[in-house]
């Protein structure tokens, strides 16, 4: 991690008034009485001083980033490089490593389609090789985002997609892993962390099982990179992606990460300006990564936001975040438990899970929960979470998750259950 | 404190919800139906059978939160009977009750206990779940008559 300032390692009472201070939204009532906003696994809220950031850029150095030659298009330039280098410095990368996406779902896409356009090439690059008698393999608790584009390059290479199975839980182990990873296995992308069930893989086992058989490794770290101290680089992954409005960030703006080697060897998904050496009326050459990747404009003023983000992360601490949020975690996973005919999805509480709990309401289903809870202020979110394939595991259709972040507090926590305690008894399911 | 979801979850409805009139999937049918609501996961599978321009019987199997089961089983209980063109009237009138954030006043005549429903119109996001069984009716029809 490259904090300049030595951090704590909590959030006391006294930080996290002033934190919450710093989030106008948290004082908004939208369904008339305070908000719980218990949904940062979806989306993060922002704080003041990221759009304070956005705001001076937008007013005071805007302008097309790596094209003029005017000074307004120099500070805007530095700006967008600067915020580039803050970023790679928060998750343990070099500044190349790292191209702007949407958001964690176009970073994965990237990967999946470049790796497609590398296979349709007359003669493929060895390590990006995929075809027939290959495999990919994946969990089946991925979010989509994770799982169609592999299914994708799955069907477009004659790969075999293969998936870490999971328990009756949404579980699944090291070993679980280990035993999957095979000399035919060519790509693996799992989850840091799992958005439904808290469940924190095992990288470092699966990178080095991955590169003992020469397999690349994506991690989809979309819900580690807000909320714990993630360093790339020393994690040894190929590919990663997050989303910056999951991390205080806007929305629009997300990081593909890939290893030098990778970067370069891959071809460019989408092409356009911005991304060439020289273009004639039937050739193009591409510049290395990560520009080779930045097709077009990007969102310049949200890119700034996004480094904002991440100072204020840093302010904090991210150890203090992680430590925080287990806390919230450990918090949520043993109250729902304590509620009869409430299940909890995922791995069990003392186990190791991220500041998140996903519930099952015996004979009320999570719409209805979600509206309980909604008519009380606290936001959570209910559905499949983007997991249709661990759902349809744990043989429901939906279940309802409450997600922590810097700014919950544990009487938000308790809130929740105490609600969530009486929902069946509203329903008269019991 | 009045319970702020008292509109919404009419003692009705958690009765039909429970109760489920018309589940199960008749036989022989002129139409079947299968919607889903993506953002919730709810669906339905809705049979129709037609005689001489009326509903002669309607079935459906689903899943889903307590506003689109009990919209169904209301649904099973008002539709046999009805002439094709009675129930696309009030498959209309109930899309626009619900579609008004609860600024129309419902038509008991017409819509008999589906106005037991009113009250999801002041909750936008759960007009889709009351709405699913009855789209699924509207489309079923539509099929059976181009047959």
């Amino acid at each position: 991690m490259g904090t300049e300032v030595e951090q704590g390692t909590t959030i006391d009472a006294e930080r996290l008034a002033a934190i919450r201070a710093d989030f106008p939204i948290l004082a908004a009532e939208p369904a008339g009485v305070p908000l719980v906003y218990l949904d940062s696994g979806a989306t993060s809220q922002q704080p003041r001083q990221v759009l304070d950031a956005e705001w001076a850029f937008r007013t005071g150095r805007n302008a097309a980033v790596h094209r003029g030659a005017h000074t307004l298009a120099g500070l805007a330039t530095d700006d967008y490089e600067a915020a580039r280098e803050r970023i790679a410095r928060f998750v343990g990368a070099r500044p190349e490593r790292l191209s702007w996406a949407m958001n964690a779902t176009d970073a994965l896409n990237e990967v999946g389609l470049s790796l497609a356009e590398a296979n349709r090439a007359p003669a493929v690059d060895p390590r990006l090789r995929i075809g027939p008698g290959d495999e990919i393999l994946i969990t089946e608790a991925e979010h989509h985002a994770n799982l169609l584009p592999w299914q994708r390059l799955a069907d477009e290479t004659g790969a075999t997609l293969r998936w870490i199975a999971v328990d009756d839980d949404g579980v699944w182990t090291e070993a679980d892993a280990l035993a999957a990873i095979t000399g035919r296995t060519r790509l693996i992308a799992i989850a840091h962390v799992s958005n439904v069930t808290g469940l924190v893989a095992p990288v470092e086992a699966i990178v080095a099982a991955a590169r003992a058989h020469g397999a690349l490794v994506v991690l989809d770290a979309c819900q580690s990179v807000p909320h714990r101290p993630v360093d790339l680089d020393a994690l040894g992954v190929d590919a990663a992606a997050f989303s910056g409005h999951k991390m205080l960030g806007p929305g629009g703006i997300g990081v593909l990460y890939l290893r030098a080697e990778l970067g370069d060897a891959l071809p460019p998904a989408r092409v356009g300006g911005s991304m060439i050496t020289t273009v004639t009326m039937t050739e193009r050459d591409f510049l290395p990564a990560p520009q080779r990747f930045e097709a077009g404009t990007q969102p310049v003023s949200a890119i700034v936001g996004l480094a904002a983000a991440v100072d204020y992360l840093e302010g904090v601490g991210m150890a203090a975040i992680d430590a925080h949020e287990l806390a919230l975690g450990r918090r949520l996973a043993e109250g729902v438990t304590a509620i009869d005919g409430v299940r909890l999805v995922g791995p069990r509480p003392g186990a190791e899970r991220a500041g998140v709990a996903s519930v099952i309401v015996d004979g009320v289903h999570a719409h209805d929960v979600g509206q309980v809870l909604d008519a009380q202020g606290i936001a959570v979110r209910v559905g499949h979470h983007c997991a249709q394939p661990l759902h349809r595991r744990l043989g429901v259709a939906a279940t309802t998750r409450a997600s922590a972040y810097l700014y919950t507090t544990e009487g938000e926590v308790d809130r929740f259950l105490d609600v969530l305690a009486g929902v069946r008894d509203y329903f008269g399911a019991r | 404190m009045s319970d702020p979801l008292a509109g919404l979850y009419q003692e009705l409805i958690l009765e039909h919800a429970k109760r489920r009139e018309g589940e199960g999937l008749i036989e022989p049918y002129d139409a079947e139906r299968f919607l889903k609501n993506p953002t919730c996961g709810d669906e339905i599978r809705l049979r129709v059978r037609l005689e001489d321009g009326r509903i002669a019987a309607l079935g459906w199997e689903g899943q889903g939160c307590s506003i689109s089961q009990a919209s169904a089983s209301v649904l099973a209980e008002e539709a046999p009977g009805l002439a094709v063109a009675d129930a696309r009237v009030r498959i209309e009138a109930l899309r626009e009750l619900l579609r008004s954030r609860g600024a129309a006043e419902p038509d008991e005549q017409l819509l008999g206990d589906a106005v037991a429903f009113a009250g999801v119109a002041r909750f936008p996001m759960r007009v889709k779940c009351a709405m699913l069984a009855w789209v699924a009716l509207e489309e079923a029809l539509l099929e059976a008559e181009a047959r």
